[in-house]
C-alpha cells in the first residue's frame, strides 16, 4: 500500500513579499500615461427597450471626453452576428455585447459608458445622463417561475438500473433543497486598462483567470491576429470563477480606448460586482434515496433546476456527483435550466457539485438517522470500489482514510446519535460530516525553462494566479525534480506573450501546469547530460543516461566523484543560458482508463442556542484526498479558504431581489453577508497526501473545489444533530431552524 | 436587509455607515449603492493640500470630491492601499491617519490637510520588514493578497490599541477586514504571534 508522504513545508509563498509590502500590482494599478476613466451607467429597469438617451447635459460636464452607448458605439467585428457574405460570424463575442443595442435584458445592465479625465468627473456626469425606457414585463422570481416547468429548457436526463429497486426500498427519504444565488465577490473588483499601441495592436491589463483566453477573445472581437493582443495580469485579487470569462468591462474599455484614441480604465464598483460578473445560479433540487435494511443504497433519484439568463444558457454539474460518488445500482438524474430576466450566472467555486452535494449529502445524513446508523458507517457501507457511472477504476480514492482521520480529529466519539441530546454551557451541541468530490482533469500547457550561467532557473507560462499559490507550487515541483534550492527558481506568469498556459479553473492548474513544469525539468536534465558528454572532458564517452542532474550540476551514477556545475558546463559549451520550451498534452479519463477525481470529507461541530437558534460553528476538521500535496502551506491555506466559503454558503450568503422592479436589493458587503473574522471556527486541515499513480507524473490531483464542496451539508448535518431540525433551504438562519417542527 | 444571527457589532456599524453615506450622497433611489465619491454633478473646485505620507511631505492640488484612497492610488500611485468597495465595508483600504486606523475610502483628501498618513508602503524600515509583515509571510496569512495590506494595517492597529488579548478579541477587532479567500485563521495566527513576541509595532 502507498505510504502517506511527509509534508514538505519548505519556503514561504513565492509572492508573499510583494503581497505584504503592497508591491503586488493588480490590473487597475498599472500606471499608464494619458489615462482616461470609464464609468458605466446601468439600466433602472429589468427588461425593455431604451427609448432615448439624452447626453447633452452630461457631455458638458467638466472633464467628460465621450459618452458611449448603442447610439454611437463604433462597429465592432465581433459584435456582428453575420459576416458580409451572410454566413454566421464564427468569431462572435461570447456573451452580452455591451453598448451594442437598445435592449435591456436585466436590471443594472450597463447601457452607457461615461469617459472622463477622472473617476470623480465621470461619476458626476453619470448623474446627468437622462434615459427613458419602454418597459416590458419580466420574470426574476425563480421560486415562482420554476413551478411552471414549461418555462424551463428541456431536461438532460440520465438513468441506470431498475427503478423498482427504489420503489421497494426498506427505507427511503425524500426532500427538496433550495439554494439562493451566491456571488463570488472577490476583494479585487473586475478591472481593465486598454491601451491601443497602434491601429491594430492592443495591450490590456485585465483581471482574468486566463490571459490566453482573454487574448483570443479580444483578437476575435476586433478581428486582429492573436499576436497583436497582449494581456498582462501580474496578480489576480481573488476570483473563484468570476474571471473565467470576460465581462462587460473588458470590451467596453477596449472600445472606448479605440474610440477616443487614449488608454481607458474601467473598474467595476462593488455594487456592480454583485450583478455584472456572474454568480452561482439559484437552484431547486429534489432528491430521493433508498436503502435496504443493512444500509446499502438501492436507488437515488435527483432532480435539479437552476437559473440562467434570458440571453445565454448556463449549465453546471449539479446532479453529477449523485451518479458516481457512492455505489448504487439504480440512479436517475434530471437537470433543467430556467431562463430569467437576470444577468448570466457562471462557475463559482465548486460549480454544480457544491450545489448537488448539499442535497445528496444532506439526504444521506437523513437516511442514516432513519436507519439509526452512524453517517460515516453508512458512507463506508456504500463506498464505490470503482466509478459506478463510467465503470472505470479510480485512479485513486482514499476517502476511507479521510473518514478515519476526520473522526479522530473532531472527536467523533463525543457525538450522540440521538439529535438534541448533547449540551455545552447551555448550548446544544451537534456533529456532522459530509463529502465533496470533483473531477481531476489535466489539459494542455507549455512551459519555457531558462537556466542561466549563474545557476538560476526561470520558468515561464502564460497563466495567472488568483491566489491558490500556483507560482509557489510550480517552483516547488522544479526544485524537487532538479534537486536544487527553491531560491534559485522563479516562475514568471501573467503575460499572454509567454508560452501558452491553461486558464486557472476547475482545480486543474497544478495537474496541468505542474506536469508541463515536470516535463520541462526532465528535458532540461537530458540537455544538460548531453552537454556534459559533449563538452566536459571528464564525462567524455559516458552514456548520457548514466548521468544525473542535481544540486546545480551534473554528476555520474557510476563514478560518484565526478561533478560539473551547470555554470561551468554552460561556459564550456559557450552558452550564456540553456533554454527549452516544453509542451505537455492533456489527457482524459477515457484515455487513462481510470476515473480521476479528488475527494474531501468535512467534519463539523456546531453549537446552537436552544432559545434563539443562533448557530455557532465551533470547530471544523477538513480532510482531502488530492493526491500528492505539492506545497503544504499554500494547499493548507486553500483548504482553510474552502471552509470559510462553506460557512458563507451554509449560514450567510444570499443575493436578494425586489421582484417588483427586478433589482438586487443587497448589492454591497453591508447587505450581502460574507464570512468575517468572528464567524470563523478553529479549523484543522488534514491531507491524505498519497500520489495519484495515474493522472500525471507529479501525482497531484486538484484541490480548490473539494476544499469547498460538501461543507454546507456538513454544517447542516451538524445543525440537525444538535437540534433535530433539518434545514434544506440555504442559508441556515435562526428563523428557518425555529420554523421547523420536530 | 437580511436578518441574521451573526450580529457582531460590525454589521451594525456598516449599516449605519451606509445610511450616513446615503444621506450625504443624495438620490434616495441609490441608497444601497452609493460610493461617497459620487456626490456633486458639474464642475468641482480644486483645493491645494499638504500632508505627510510615510514621512514624506506631499503637496498637491486635488478635486474636492476625491477620496483619500483614490488620491493615494490614482493621483500619487501609492497602489499598495487597495480599493475593495469604496463604501467603508471591506477594510481593504485601511491606513493609519495620525496613528489611528481608518478606511481611506471614507475620508476625502481635502479633509486630511496636515495629517500624517502611513500606508502599507511605509511600515517597513527600508529592507527590514515590519514584524507584522514578517508574521503574515510566516503564517501564510494571505492567498490572493488583495486584502492583505488592509489586514496588516488593521493588525498593527489591533496590537497598538491593546485589543489583541485573545483570539476572540482579535477576531472582533478585525471584523471590518473582509478576506474573501478565507485566510482568516492564519491572519489571526500572525497577529497573535506578533503580540506574543512582545515586539514593538
Amino acid at each position: 500500500m502507498e505510504k502517506n508522504l511527509p509534508l514538505i513545508n519548505e519556503g514561504p509563498r513565492a509572492d508573499a513579499l510583494d503581497k505584504v509590502t503592497g508591491k503586488a500590482t493588480y490590473a487597475a494599478e498599472h500606471r499608464v500615461p494619458n489615462l482616461a476613466y470609464g464609468v458605466f451607467v446601468c439600466s433602472t429597469i429589468a427588461k425593455g427597450t431604451i427609448q432615448s438617451i439624452d447626453e447633452s447635459v452630461a457631455l458638458k460636464s467638466e472633464g467628460v471626453i465621450d459618452i458611449i452607448s448603442h447610439k454611437n458605439c463604433p462597429s465592432i467585428p465581433g459584435y456582428a452576428t453575420q459576416l458580409p457574405d451572410g454566413t454566421r460570424n464564427p468569431k462572435q463575442w461570447w456573451g452580452m455585447k455591451v453598448l451594442h443595442d437598445n435592449q435591456v435584458r436585466f436590471y443594472g445592465q450597463p447601457i452607457a459608458l461615461i469617459v472622463a479625465e477622472t473617476v470623480e468627473q465621470a461619476n458626476a456626469a453619470s448623474l446627468l445622463l437622462k434615459v427613458s425606457y419602454q418597459k416590458e414585463t419580466f420574470e426574476t422570481d425563480f421560486n415562482l417561475i420554476r413551478k411552471d416547468l414549461s418555462k424551463a429548457k428541456p431536461p438532460s436526463t440520465y438513468t441506470r438500473g431498475n427503478a423498482t429497486n427504489l420503489e421497494q426500498a426498506a427505507v427511503k427519504v425524500e426532500g427538496e433543497f433550495n439554494i439562493p444565488i451566491e456571488v463570488h465577490s472577490p476583494m479585487e473588483p473586475q478591472a481593465t486598462i486598454a491601451v491601443w499601441e497602434s491601429e491594430d495592436k492592443l495591450t490590456v491589463y485585465d483581471k482574468t483567470q486566463g490571459p490566453k483566453a482573454t487574448q483570443g477573445a479580444l483578437a476575435r472581437l476586433f478581428n486582429i491576429p492573436d499576436k497583436n493582443v497582449r494581456v498582462i495580469v501580474n496578480y489576480v485579487g481573488g476570483a473563484f470563477g468570476n474571471a473565467l470569462r470576460n465581462w462587460h468591462n473588458v470590451p467596453a474599455a477596449c472600445i472606448a480606448a479605440k474610440k477616443i484614441n487614449r488608454p481607458v480604465k474601467v473598474v467595476l464598483t462593488r455594487p456592480q460586482m454583485f450583478n455584472l460578473t456572474g454568480y452561482r445560479p439559484q437552484s431547486w433540487q429534489q432528491l430521493k434515496i433508498g436503502a435496504d435494511q443493512s444500509g446499502k443504497f438501492v436507488g437515488i433519484v435527483h432532480h435539479a433546476i437552476s437559473n440562467t439568463s434570458r440571453y445565454e444558457e448556463f449549465r453546471e454539474g449539479i446532479v453529477n456527483a449523485s451518479r458516481f460518488l457512492y455505489a448504487c445500482d439504480f440512479v436517475e438524474t434530471h437537470y433543467r435550466i430556467l431562463p430569467l430576466d437576470v444577468s448570466t450566472p457562471t462557475w463559482m467555486r465548486g460549480p454544480g457539485e457544491a450545489t448537488g452535494c448539499f442535497a445528496l449529502e444532506s439526504s444521506i445524513d437523513e437516511l442514516s438517522y432513519t436507519l439509526n446508523m452512524d453517517p460515516v458507517e453508512l458512507r463506508i457501507k456504500n463506498f464505490a470500489e470503482k466509478n459506478p457511472e463510467s465503470k472505470l477504476p479510480w485512479s485513486s480514492n482514499y476517502l476511507k482514510e479521510c473518514y478515519d482521520k476526520g473522526r479522530e480529529l473532531i472527536n467523533w466519539n463525543n457525538r450522540a446519535q440521538k439529535p438534541g441530546s448533547l449540551q455545552e454551557n447551555g448550548w446544544l451541541v451537534g456533529y456532522g460530516m459530509a463529502n465533496g468530490v470533483f473531477g481531476a482533469g489535466r489539459s494542455q500547457a507549455s512551459v519555457r525553462a531558462i537556466l542561466s550561467a549563474d545557476g538560476n532557473l526561470v520558468l515561464q507560462s502564460a497563466v495567472s494566479d488568483m491566489g491558490p499559490g500556483t507560482t509557489t507550487a510550480m517552483t516547488k515541483i522544479a526544485a524537487e525534480n532538479l534537486v536544487m534550492p527553491l531560491n534559485k527558481i522563479s516562475f514568471k506568469l501573467g503575460d499572454s506573450e509567454l508560452p501558452p498556459g491553461p486558464t486557472q479553473g476547475g482545480s486543474t492548474t497544478t495537474s496541468t501546469l505542474g506536469t508541463a513544469v515536470y516535463l520541462a525539468c526532465e528535458t532540461l536534465k537530458k540537455s544538460l547530460c548531453t552537454l556534459a558528454v559533449e563538452y566536459a572532458s571528464a564525462f567524455k564517452n559516458m552514456e548520457a543516461s548514466t548521468l544525473l542532474v542535481q544540486n546545480g550540476g551534473v554528476s555520474s551514477t557510476i563514478n560518484k566523484e565526478l561533478f560539473i556545475s551547470n555554470a561551468d558546463l554552460l561556459k564550456l559549451a559557450n552558452k550564456p543560458f540553456l533554454e527549452i520550451t516544453q509542451d505537455s498534452q492533456g489527457t482524459s479519463a477515457m484515455e487513462l482508463k481510470h476515473a480521476t477525481n479528488s475527494f474531501s470529507s468535512h467534519f463539523v461541530k456546531v453549537l446552537v442556542n436552544p432559545k434563539t437558534f443562533k448557530v455557532k460553528i465551533a470547530e471544523v476538521v477538513t480532510t482531502a484526498d488530492a493526491g500528492k500535496i505539492i506545497s503544504e502551506n499554500t494547499a493548507r491555506s486553500q483548504m482553510l479558504g474552502g471552509v470559510v466559503g462553506g460557512v458563507g454558503m451554509a449560514i450567510l450568503e444570499e443575493l436578494k431581489f425586489d421582484h417588483q422592479t427586478g433589482a438586487i436589493t443587497n448589492a454591497s458587503f453591508a447587505g450581502y453577508q460574507v464570512p468575517l473574522h468572528p464567524d470563523i471556527p478553529k479549523t484543522t486541515v488534514w491531507f491524505v497526501n498519497k500520489p495519484d499513480p495515474i493522472i500525471n507524473p507529479i501525482g497531484a490531483k486538484g484541490l480548490g473545489e473539494i476544499a469547498f464542496i460538501g461543507l454546507a451539508a456538513a454544517i447542516a448535518n451538524a445543525v440537525y444533530n444538535a437540534t433535530g431540525k433539518r434545514v434544506k433551504d440555504l442559508p441556515i438562519t435562526p428563523e428557518k431552524i425555529r420554523a421547523i417542527k420536530n | 436587509m437580511q436578518k441574521n444571527c451573526y450580529n457582531n457589532g460590525r454589521r451594525d456599524f456598516i449599516r449605519k455607515a451606509s445610511f450616513t453615506a446615503a444621506l450625504y450622497a443624495i438620490p434616495s433611489a441609490l441608497v444601497h449603492a452609493v460610493p461617497i465619491d459620487l456626490i456633486t454633478p458639474g464642475p468641482a473646485p480644486k483645493e491645494r493640500i499638504k500632508l505627510l505620507i510615510n514621512g514624506k511631505e506631499i503637496a498637491a492640488e486635488v478635486d474636492i470630491r476625491i477620496t483619500l484612497l483614490d488620491f493615494l492610488r490614482e493621483q500619487l500611485g501609492y497602489t499598495g492601499t487597495k480599493k475593495g468597495c469604496g463604501m467603508g465595508h471591506c477594510g481593504a483600504c485601511i491606513i493609519h491617519i495620525n496613528g489611528k486606523r481608518m478606511n481611506s475610502c471614507q475620508t476625502l483628501a481635502i479633509h486630511n490637510k496636515s495629517n500624517s498618513i502611513v500606508t502599507i508602503e511605509g511600515v517597513a524600515k527600508g529592507e527590514d520588514l515590519h514584524p507584522m509583515q514578517e508574521a503574515f509571510i510566516k503564517c501564510d496569512a494571505m492567498q490572493c493578497g488583495y486584502c492583505t495590506p488592509g489586514q496588516i494595517m488593521s493588525g498593527i492597529a489591533c496590537i497598538r490599541d491593546g485589543r489583541a488579548g485573545s483570539r476572540e478579541e482579535i477576531q472582533r477587532y478585525m471584523a471590518g477586514n473582509i478576506c474573501r479567500c478565507g485566510a482568516y485563521q492564519n491572519i489571526v495566527d500572525a497577529i497573535s504571534q506578533v503580540k506574543a513576541s512582545g515586539k514593538t509595532v
